[in-house]
């Protein structure tokens, strides 16, 4: 799709409103850019048609990564490096000792599994101390919803009326930012 | 909508009820062995000898007053049932003492079978009740539409827990024992630790404890059901209002006689064993059980089309708990088995020697089916919902906790006798078809949706 250098702002103060306004825009099939809005709105990936997020998936791996970070570093410490008598704890291989590294790898498999999975959140969102906030217009950070619609070859206009008969309180056309 | 049994479950309940029966008489035949017999057996495998010789030390030979008092026991035993090896009460010599403690692992072999399937379906049914009560504690919008299909289940705690009861009090009236050591008045007397417990562990205490919390649970089960259907015919909320009123006083009571109740029916088979968290232990693994065998039966009713309402948000929620409660379940196994091994303290680590050296692979094999299967199949949000690998899943879950409470009562009755063979699938063939009979019968009593719950319609509604 051609990239255009103008994008339509539609402004909804209403999360209902907005549910339906995306639904309209969906089956008259333009292309909605981006949506913001201040709060999680329920089933609004499933009316943009977005697809499921993969970040279980990714913790689950980094779970096993965890699991076997703990599992090496423990066998190499206690059972292969140094397997000294500790209180009579059988340290002849790992598995007789290893109610005693449970908690240990219990322990790091959730570190890993929530610590990486938070890094590729926000690698993958793109969000980090010092980052430029990308708000096109700060009210939908309080009390109102933003769809944004860019605009291709002379359907402005065609856009325009579709948008305000959804209800929008505000359309605006404006430069591409990013 | 209403639900009438069919008559091919009803046959299949009777099917497996005769033929259970059939199999727990032949083991209670077949296990009926003489002095003699087991003595030829033994000869014949003599490879076992050194094993026993050790697992009887194991069992009984902690202390040596507990010993000395099977010793004496087992040489009172010698004298009742067979007099060319009478030898009073003077030292019995070794090969006698062995002959008589396998001979006893053995007559106690259907017995602890019965009672471990007996126990094993009132553990669903009570699991059940406790999931009943907090869904209307807690005033849970999703449940409601399962709630019918709950109070069929719960329908069986009463005779259920009878049986169990019976049961045990049986195995001391005409059984000599078997189940419980502590209600033999001779291993009693030559038992200085089970002396000190005779003011809990004695057998009409025993009884009456019993009695006490299985009226507890049925009348909260009378009266939560009653209330239920007055809830579809009346026109405001009374009964709903107090049933919540019942519920949460009853989980007060549940958790407190659930707990006893473990001590009383499970625990005490090792007299000599004592474990704090054991009344959590065994309520987890009743609740897994119990929310399985209530996603099962939803299922099978939403199969016939008869609860139209129950989505496979529903499923995912139910088999989220499986997943959560089998988690539990393993997280309070591994914290009772690690805490004992740990320290190591001889007076406690029986139980679980005992457990490793002769129930390798039941021990282990639980943990893998009553853990990690769970934790695998039912991670994933999809398959939640796919009611085929649900029954997969539970399947496993069931067979695991079955295994599991094998696993409690076993080591203490049978010790190394044990196999899974007619009499432990005979019980529970016959328990299995004994639940599937009260229960889709008190399933017929109702209609399978309640009207007027007023959380029904969110359940209706219910999505995730």
């Amino acid at each position: 799709m051609e990239t255009s250098d103008k994008v339509i702002h539609a402004i909804y103060n209403d999360d209902d409103v907005l549910m339906a306004a995306v639904k309209t825009v969906k089956a008259k099939r333009f292309h909605i850019e981006e949506i913001y809005t201040p709060f999680p709105v329920h089933g609004l990936d499933k009316a943009m048609g977005l697809a499921p997020t993969r970040i279980a998936i990714a913790a689950f791996m980094y779970g096993c990564v965890g699991l076997t970070v703990a599992t090496i570093m423990m066998n190499f410490i206690m059972i292969e490096d140094w397997p000294q008598n500790i209180g009579g704890k059988p340290s002849f291989s790992y598995l007789e000792n290893m109610p005693a590294f449970v908690p240990i790898m219990f322990e790091l498999t959730v570190f890993f599994a929530a610590h990486l999975m938070v890094i590729t959140f926000y690698l993958r969102s793109r969000m980090w101390p010092f980052k430029k906030a990308e708000n096109p217009d700060p009210r939908t950070t309080d009390d109102h919803f933003l769809m944004e619609i860019p605009v291709n070859h002379g359907n402005e206009r065609e856009l325009h009326d579709l948008l305000s008969k959804t209800g929008a309180v505000e359309i605006n056309v404006v430069n591409n930012t990013h | 909508m209403e639900y009438k049994i069919s008559n091919r479950l009803r046959l299949t309940a009777i099917i497996l009820m005769v033929v259970g029966a059939l199999g727990v008489g032949f083991g209670f035949i077949n296990s009926n062995k003489s002095f003699e017999e087991v003595e030829t057996m033994l000869a014949n495998e003599s490879h076992h000898g050194g094993g026993h010789g050790e697992a009887a030390t194991q069992e009984h030979g902690e202390h040596h007053v507990e010993a000395t008092a099977h010793g004496a026991s087992e040489a009172d035993h010698a004298t009742k049932q067979d007099n060319s090896h009478d030898s009073g009460h003077e030292v019995v010599d070794e090969h006698t003492k062995h002959v008589n403690h396998v001979m006893h692992a053995m007559h106690n072999r259907p017995w602890s079978a019965f009672y471990v399937a007996a126990f094993f379906f009132m553990m669903i049914s009570l699991g059940v009740l406790a999931f009943y009560a907090i869904q209307y504690a807690s005033q849970a919008g999703w449940s409601p539409l399962l709630l019918r299909v709950m109070e069929g289940i719960t329908a069986y705690l009463l005779p259920g827990a009878l049986i169990v009861l019976l049961i045990a009090a049986l195995s001391h009236f005409i059984g000599h024992n078997s189940i419980f050591v502590w209600m033999d008045p001779d291993v009693v007397a030559h038992d200085k630790l089970i002396q000190g417990k005779t003011g809990w562990l004695n057998v009409w205490g025993f009884i009456i404890r019993g009695l006490v919390f299985i009226a507890g649970w049925a009348l909260y089960r009378h009266f939560s059901r009653k209330f239920s259907i007055a809830q579809d015919k009346a026109d405001d909320n009374k009964n709903f209002k107090k049933t919540f009123r019942i519920s949460a006083a009853f989980l007060v009571f549940f958790i407190y006689t659930e707990s006893m109740m473990s001590w009383d029916w499970i625990m005490s088979v090792d007299p000599h064993w004592f474990s704090t968290l054991f009344g959590w232990y065994v309520f987890a693994g009743m609740m897994v059980c119990g929310v399985t065998v209530i996603a099962f039966i939803t299922m099978y009713l939403k199969g016939k089309g008869l609860l139209p309402h129950v989505n496979d948000s529903h499923l995912h929620d139910l088999a989220k708990f499986m997943f959560a409660f089998s988690i539990f379940w393993t997280y309070l196994w591994f914290s009772q088995f690690m805490l004992i091994w740990y320290s190591n303290i001889p007076e406690e680590v029986t139980y679980f020697v005992t457990r490793i050296e002769d129930y390798k692979l039941p021990f282990f094999g639980m943990l893998a089916m009553n853990f990690i299967f769970p934790l695998l199949l039912l991670m994933n949000s999809d398959y939640k919902r796919v009611p085929w690998f649900i029954v997969m899943a539970g399947v496993v879950i069931l067979v695991g906790h079955y295994i599991d409470v094998f696993n409690m009562i076993m080591p203490a009755t049978v010790g190394d006798q044990w196999y899974i063979g007619v009499p432990e699938i005979a019980s529970m063939l016959f328990f299995a078809g004994l639940f599937i009979f009260i229960v889709f019968t008190a399933l017929t009593k109702a209609p399978l949706t309640p009207s007027r719950n007023p959380f029904v319609k969110e359940s209706e509604h219910f999505h995730y």
